[in-house]
């Protein structure tokens, strides 16, 4: 459904990306994995049109789009496909929970407000929060607002959702509530694709794992193998940091 | 201490004070201020969404103009452009450079204000589908607006009383009224300062105004009860 061909990017003279490629199938939940500064970010928002990759080819849904030459007909075509959930939640600050989720669909998609404010409702019901619809971000728990931004990429009914670090900015009694929706939302088949520093998650919730460093992917495999079985002393180290935390 | 005189003066040229405040100071004022505030507005976008050309441009018109004193600005428009063929009515002249004046402190306020708001608001709606200018219109420029609030206010109540320099150039606003009052009776210190007392009662009124806005503009920053 999803595939990236050698995507490539330089921040000025340091490359952050240098040839990565991924594939995601529809229901698949990839999660991928890495220390910091390995590119994982920069891969998902240059995925998303968040940053300008400079080379690599994109398949979209059949379509094949040159990700160093994007039309703005093009990406706009393609993000109506996808939602972002960011590590920082980024939710309209000035709009209610139900307006975060609402208002790209009366704004750019032009649905009538009664149709919008339904299937927000139901996106906050997914979420837990259909109590919080008049509550503005600043009146929300950081756990809340994420789930808030979840409920926002849902009512966009995308094929695929990207999350950057979900949890990070969450403190760690906040987590769990955030990655209860988003294993809830893995086992109802949505496509996922996450930057993410939860092993747990990645080991229970995604079924590929994806680890990078230093701006290529070093492995990448079904979570079950990687977890269980890794294959390259890098991601056997990688793993042992984590279960000596 | 007021002898009956002056205060029989004071009296009868409250009115004659205050009528021409609210005929001329106030429409004066609201005019020009709504044209600035739209000139400041369309000026700071340019500068925030980096159009080059116009982005340059509205550089120079700031530059000019907050380089320059307003009441050299009202010579200019007033006295100098029929030199070139140029004449304006009083009352519009004095419309036209304080928008002028005014849009180039407001482009400042509200570039700052813009420049203010968490770049993950833009990125934000352009992920849930919103074009750059529908992002801005929605979700940036209100949230701009609210830090610029008060400092728009501010050059709000500024303006009423900078419009007293507009009698320079014949416009018969409050302060001009006054004079004319003072030529007559020579009671300068009782008059300027009942000139200035209603000034200031018109500053009272908008900086309530002003807490009532900013109590409105809040609603999404302060705890739920």
């Amino acid at each position: 459904m999803l595939e990236i061909q050698n995507i490539q990017k330089s921040f000025g003279a340091l490359p952050v990306l240098k040839g990565v490629s991924l594939e995601v199938d529809r229901g698949d939940v990839v999660a991928i994995l890495g220390p910091s500064g390995s590119g994982k970010t920069t891969l998902l928002r240059c995925i998303n049109f968040l940053e300008k990759a400079d080379a690599g080819t994109m398949l979209f849904d059949g379509e094949r789009y040159d990700l160093g030459h994007m039309s703005r007909k093009d990406i706009s075509a393609i993000r109506r496909k996808t939602a972002f959930v960011f590590q920082s939640y980024n939710l309209f600050l000035n709009k209610t929970a139900l307006e975060n989720v609402t208002e790209g669909l009366i704004v750019a998609r032009k649905m009538p407000k009664a149709e919008a404010r339904e299937r927000g409702m139901q996106a906050l019901e997914k979420v837990g929060l259909s109590d919080r619809s008049d509550y503005y971000p600043s009146q929300l728990s950081g756990g809340q607002q994420q789930r808030v931004a979840i409920a926002r990429a849902l009512a966009a009914q995308p094929e695929i959702i990207y999350f950057d670090e979900p949890t990070s900015a969450l403190d760690p009694e906040l987590t769990g509530e955030v990655l209860a929706v988003m294993r809830q939302l893995a086992q109802e088949g949505m496509t996922m694709l996450v930057v993410t520093h939860e092993m747990n998650f990645a080991r229970t919730a995604s079924n590929k794992v994806i680890f990078m460093e230093d701006g290529v992917v070093v492995e990448t495999g079904s979570s079950r193998e990687f977890f269980e079985n890794p294959r390259l002393a890098r991601t056997q180290a990688f793993l042992r940091t984590l279960d000596g935390e | 201490m007021i002898s009956a005189r002056v205060w029989e003066i004071l009296v009868d040229s409250f009115w004659k004070i205050l009528l021409p405040g609210l005929t001329m100071t106030i429409p004066l004022t609201a005019i020009s201020f709504t044209l600035a505030f739209l000139i400041g507005t369309v000026t700071a976008l340019v500068q925030f969404a980096n159009i080059r050309i116009l982005k340059q441009i509205a550089r120079f018109y700031i530059w000019i103009i907050r380089g320059t004193p307003l009441l050299v600005q009202l010579f200019v428009v007033f006295y100098g452009l029929p030199v070139v063929g140029i004449v304006l009515e009083p009352f519009p002249a004095a419309v036209i450079v304080f928008s002028i004046n005014e849009g180039a402190y407001s482009a400042e306020i509200l570039r700052a204000a813009l420049e203010s708001v968490p770049a993950g608001q833009l990125e934000a709606g352009e992920c849930v589908g919103m074009s750059y200018l529908q992002t801005i219109f929605h979700i940036v420029l209100p949230q701009a607006m609210r830090t610029a609030f008060p400092s728009l206010s501010n050059s709000l109540i500024a303006m009423v009383k900078d419009t007293s320099l507009a009698s320079n150039i014949t416009v018969t606003e409050m302060f001009m009224a006054t004079q004319r009052i003072v030529a007559r009776t020579y009671e300068p210190l009782a008059l300027y300062i009942e000139v200035g007392l209603i000034y200031l009662m018109f500053s009272t009124v908008l900086t309530k105004l002003q807490r009532v806005g900013e109590k409105k503009l809040s609603a999404y920053s302060t705890p739920k009860e």
